[in-house]
């Protein structure tokens, strides 16, 4: 017998509709990951990304279509998923500290009124690690850098021991040090046979950061290996006629194919 | 002044009179100052506002259907009335292109100004009258109410009421804290933040109905948000920012009985009074957010560069 995973997709979207106020913002929405690979999600903005997530996760509502996770809905299988939402939507002044914030994540798996223990400090302080911010546990969030908060939200994923992962802009407004560090952590995920599924907005490096790419625009105009996915036309496709960042990676590729 | 008459009367010659006084005060502040914490954090004080003035018609339906002043009835008008205030606001925001401040101006005016109408028209034969709705009658507690083992009735309810929001932040502190501060992520743990912030909303009018009587719907205000505003300028931990606002809430209440002795004013406005100064105190003299640490560092900061170049020479 094969291992169910290899037939299982981690993420399977069918036929995904999502209207706001009346208009349709993302509209017969059809993939299914594998488990084990590292996606990114890319497209102009308004294109959706951050609504397909949110709309998987059930934090939108969707007006057709549905979201498998690993076969079942998402609501059953909410330990095994991890979310990571946009490091702007949450208020940094609040009063709480680094480790607080990464506990967070445990605060899943621990259950209702139950409390966080000994069990999930030596958890959170592990994922402190990963990123390089155990330094920092005790280090009010407001005294953070865009990056360091990034990690932090990063290392909370990591406390949450999903095996499927939506991460929502991970890499916006975060120094380079810090995309590489997380960029590295992703791929180290996706060796230990972690799924993670990425909203990036940068196409110069979705080449080399992701082993599969969906291209989104209100509707997915491809989804496969980087590889086969990442050509001028696709991307042509999926911008439209924002020719000035098409232009550049067009000819980035044509001088590569030559 | 005579200090003795002020500080050391009340608690000997009076102690009978101030002890419920002050016991009503500390319990008052301490259940608004425990609620206000989430309502400042979350960005949501002026729904604190909203739900104490939209009691007012829940309170007087109560008391007309039922005709009696009791603490049950009145409860579950104040309770009815607070979350449909709170719907209202929710319905008002997301159904038109009005945003939340004037959905809330529209509706707690509105309820309150229906609450005064009902009033005017039954208070005749009432002893729920205007003055006692909006500014509320902590002092006038003793000898009028039924009393439980000395203490006046209506102070044994906020106790116990202000007990019951201690317990409830303690018992659901990690679910409050996640749906507070990142709603997102609580909803995919399978916290609801919908279904938190109704659950917030429906304490905050227990608590606000219990208020009211010694308070009022406009001081209430002040008792919901001075404990946290003063909390959150000395300390950037939730659970100490509890610590403190209970801290403030019993300086406040105490420092009010004592200020209406002396100004032989009603004990509530002198509360909050007490409570502002604190507020303005810790303000100017927070060691990390005060003006005059922040002064201080700017100073520093200029000076800086000068020190630097003498070094240079």
């Amino acid at each position: 017998m094969p291992d169910k995973n290899v037939h299982v997709p981690a993420l399977e979207v069918h036929d995904l509709t999502v209207s706001y106020l009346r208009r349709p913002v993302l509209y017969g929405v059809d993939f299914a990951v594998p488990s084990g690979r590292l996606v990114g999600i890319v497209g102009p903005n308004g294109a959706g990304k951050s609504t397909l997530i949110k709309s998987i996760m059930g934090l939108v509502p969707s007006s057709g279509g549905w979201a498998k996770v690993f076969g079942q809905p998402v609501k059953e299988q909410i330990t095994r998923v991890g979310y990571v939402p946009q490091r702007e939507s949450v208020d940094w002044d609040f009063p709480v500290n680094v480790m607080d914030v990464v506990l967070m994540g445990c605060y899943g798996r621990i259950g209702l009124i139950r409390r966080t223990g000994r069990a999930e400090q030596a958890k959170a302080r592990a994922a402190l690690d990963k990123v390089g911010m155990l330094p920092y546990a005790g280090r009010q969030i407001s005294n953070l850098s865009g990056g360091q908060q990034q990690r932090v939200f990063i290392a909370r994923a990591l406390a949450q021991e999903s095996e499927l992962y939506l991460m929502d802009e991970p890499f916006a407004g975060v120094d380079a040090a810090t995309e590489a560090a997380i960029i590295t952590l992703m791929k180290e995920m996706r060796d230990a046979g972690k799924t993670v599924i990425v909203v990036h907005h940068d196409l110069a490096t979705a080449r080399e950061y992701f082993d599969m790419l969906l291209l989104l625009n209100m509707r997915v105009v491809a989804f496969g290996e980087t590889g086969e996915v990442f050509t001028g036309e696709l991307l042509q496709q999926t911008y439209g006629g924002r020719l000035t960042v098409l232009s550049e990676i067009a000819d980035k590729l044509a001088k590569e194919g030559s | 002044m005579n200090l003795h008459r002020i500080f050391v009367e009340p608690w000997q010659s009076h102690a009978s009179h101030y002890w419920p006084v002050f016991a009503m005060a500390f319990f008052v502040t301490v259940a608004c100052g425990l609620i206000g914490n989430y309502l400042v954090l979350r960005r949501i004080s002026l729904v604190g506002d909203a739900i104490s003035h939209s009691v007012l018609p829940g309170i007087a339906i109560a008391f007309i259907l039922t005709g009696s002043r009791s603490g049950t009835p009145m409860f579950i008008g104040a309770l009815v009335a607070g979350v449909a205030a709170t719907l209202l606001i929710e319905v008002l925001h997301s159904r038109s292109r009005l945003k939340q401040d004037a959905a809330i101006g529209i509706t707690f005016s509105t309820l309150f100004a229906i609450g005064v109408i009902l009033i005017s028209i039954h208070g005749a034969h009432t002893d729920l009258d205007l003055d006692c709705v909006l500014f509320g009658k902590m002092d006038f507690l003793p000898g009028r109410e039924p009393v439980f083992l000395g203490v006046p009735g209506v102070t044994v309810t906020m106790a116990v009421v202000a007990i019951c929001v201690g317990l409830l932040i303690i018992i659901f502190y990690k679910e409050l804290l996640v749906s507070s501060f990142d709603p997102s992520l609580a909803a995919s743990m399978g916290i609801n933040p919908r279904l938190v912030h109704y659950l917030l909303m429906a304490i905050l009018s227990v608590v606000v109905v219990a208020a009211f009587i010694s308070v009022g719907a406009i001081l209430v205000i002040a008792m919901l948000i001075l404990p946290a505003a003063t909390a959150c300028m000395l300390s950037d931990r939730l659970w100490l920012m509890m610590i403190l606002s209970v801290l403030h809430a019993f300086i406040s209440s105490l420092g009010g009985v004592h200020l209406a002795v002396a100004l032989q004013v009603p004990t509530a406005p002198a509360s909050v009074v007490v409570g502002a100064v604190c507020f303005v105190v810790v303000w100017i003299v927070s060691p990390r957010q005060g003006l005059i640490s922040l002064w201080l560092r700017s100073h520093r900061a200029d000076r800086a560069p000068e020190v630097r170049s003498a070094g240079n020479v």
